[in-house]
């Protein structure tokens, strides 16, 4: 009560001010635009679709099952079914959206899309640099579709992960396929 | 004594000299006034950049380093923002007070610069009685203060005014009890005398500022506390408290208006703030001989910088208080210690005679604990006794 707690507290603002001149650990703002800190691994901002391969169009792996748009709270997912089937990762025909469309300006990026998806194909993205000058915030399938490379690199646990899980699952396939009679023709 | 001391002086003499004879007198006030206004401007301006970025680097960040070489052009961005704003009255305010308000606040203030001496010979009026028109002067801004709270027709203004008065006037008891020993220690009014009755060395080293002596320093301290108060300053800011009341008295006031508030606000704290050096600090004496080559304004920026620096520091530091500690840290707290101030430096004055062996050392012992043991007594008691233990008597 003598004022001994004010006094410390200006020699902490103290330390502080004259540490901020030569001492990183007291200046510990980064300035923006110039420098910037590497995010982390599990930070999430918006949705993308992972694809396999070169193609987007034909590693998509989203089958359009719309869990995700039904799962969304904010309802910013769009799917359109696709009349034409391809073949997924194990050779299995599914079906592929013909408009996947996410309205950035509605999505609130819980993440509940990347949680629910049975298909590791919807993941949250690292960029938050998304300021434009154009009022189009509504991203198509185009624009969505991330390699797999992408996911890699920004999330190395997790796509190690799912990647592991989905060769496990192919070799499976592989097996099942060896071992099974061959179909003779009659 | 140099030749940079009378630079302003000789300077307006000779651009006064060039007025016919009969307009001289009113030239030379003019030049005065502007020179007063041009210096405080800017020194406003500087203030506002070089305190955000103070407080910036006491709370780990950059602070404003955007406009121009290190940040320096943003007072010039902030004015322009403040003149190119709307400025907007409210539909049920009473408009000509609304009005009236900012310039109620900063005319005053402006006044209160005219008898600070700012170095030798350096005042623009001699008054006799300089600084009973400075408090004078000096509370003024509680009018204005209420004429905007009032004309805003707005509970968030009303309330903040209400905060603001009630501060301001409790504050201005200690400030001027801080102030009188002073005066009674140099037997005047006049500004320019307090700090001639400052001079010298005691030792043949110490300068004889009050603010060696143990009433100087407690009535530094408690002065330094209630011109915070007096000037809205942070901890003392709560009139504009932003989390319970928006900002106060300012929550209608928009555009230059709002500036002009801001401005009067910042020339109250250098005001008071050149009072405390003059008071106190030995005005613009320097602090050992050898030193006495810088000019004397020199002396007087220097120290009143360092005291602005003390204000923005405690800003960084210290939270704001709530309005029921506030007051009673004044009325329970500072008032009573300047009471005993004004004991103590009687003491001190009249002890000055003593001639016995020992009597300085006595004598400074003697004052240092009429003021010691009231200031622990005081500081454990003032805000009643700490409770230990809380109690509930519904939630148990």
């Amino acid at each position: 009560m003598l004022g001994r707690g004010i006094l410390r507290g200006l020699i902490e603002t103290w330390r502080n001010f004259q540490g901020s001149y030569y001492d990183p650990a007291r200046l510990t703002t980064v300035q923006y635009p110039e420098q910037k800190l590497p995010p982390q691994e599990n930070a999430r901002t918006f949705p993308f679709l992972v694809y396999d391969g070169e193609d987007f169009l034909a590693g998509m792996r989203c089958t359009a099952c719309s869990i995700c748009a039904q799962e969304c709270p904010a309802h910013c997912i769009k799917i359109v079914k696709d009349t034409a089937k391809k073949p997924d990762y194990l050779g299995k025909m599914q079906f592929q959206p013909q408009v996947f469309n996410i309205d950035m300006a509605v999505c609130m990026e819980c993440g509940i899309c990347a949680e629910v998806c049975p298909f590791d194909s919807i993941k949250m993205d690292h960029v938050f640099e998304l300021s434009s000058s154009d009022r189009l915030m509504v991203l198509q399938k185009a624009d969505l579709a991330k390699s797999n490379d992408y996911f890699r690199q920004i999330h190395p646990a997790e796509a190690a992960a799912v990647d592991a899980a989905r060769a496990g699952e192919q070799r499976k396939a592989q097996a099942k396929k060896d071992a099974s009679p061959v179909p003779v023709a009659s | 004594m140099n030749a940079l001391d009378p630079i302003f002086i000789s300077t307006l003499h000779w651009l006064a000299g060039l007025a016919p004879a009969s307009v001289r007198p009113l030239v030379s006030m003019l030049l005065v006034i502007a020179g007063l206004m041009a210096v405080f401007g800017s020194c406003f301006a500087l203030t506002t950049i070089l305190e955000r970025k103070t407080l910036g680097r006491m709370q780990n960040r950059f602070g404003p380093n955007r406009v121009g070489p290190f940040g320096l052009f943003q007072p010039l961005a902030d004015g322009i923002k403040m003149l190119i704003k709307e400025d907007i009255v409210p539909f049920s305010a009473d408009k000509t007070l609304h009005f009236l308000a900012p310039l109620a606040l900063t005319v005053p203030v402006w006044l209160a610069f005219s008898v600070l001496p700012f170095g030798r010979n350096m005042s623009a009026i001699e008054l006799d009685a300089g600084i009973l028109f400075f408090f004078a002067i000096g509370s003024a801004s509680e009018l204005a203060v209420f004429m905007a709270g009032w004309s805003s027709q707005n509970k968030y203004s009303l309330v903040g005014a209400m905060r603001a008065i009630a501060q301001m006037i409790s504050y201005e008891v200690p400030l001027v009890l801080a102030s009188v020993p002073v005066l009674m220690a140099a037997a005047s009014l006049s500004l320019p005398d307090i700090v001639q009755a400052q001079s010298g060395f005691a030792l043949g080293w110490v300068p004889r500022w009050n603010v060696f002596t143990p009433w100087g320093l407690a009535g530094f301290a408690l002065f330094m506390i209630a011109a915070a108060a007096e000037s809205n300053r942070c901890p003392f800011d709560l009139p504009e408290g932003e989390s319970e009341l928006i900002a106060g008295f300012l929550t209608e006031y928009s555009g230059f208006k709002y500036a002009l508030f801001f401005l009067g606000e910042y020339l109250g704290l250098f005001a008071v703030t050149g009072l405390a050096v003059t008071l106190f600090l030995g005005g613009w004496q320097a602090p050992a001989r050898w030193l006495e080559w810088f000019p004397s304004w020199g002396w007087f920026a220097a120290k009143f910088s360092a005291l602005i620096f003390l204000f923005i520091w405690a800003r960084a530091t210290l939270p704001r208080l709530r309005l029921d500690q506030l007051l009673n840290f004044a009325w329970k707290f500072l008032v009573p210690l300047a009471l005993i101030n004004l004991l103590a430096a009687a003491v001190w004055l009249k002890s000055g005679v003593w001639r016995f062996p020992a009597a300085a050392e006595i004598r400074w012992l003697l004052c240092a604990g009429l003021l010691a043991v009231p200031y622990v007594w005081l500081a454990r008691n003032w805000n009643g006794v700490a409770p230990t233990q809380r109690h509930y008597n519904y939630a148990e």
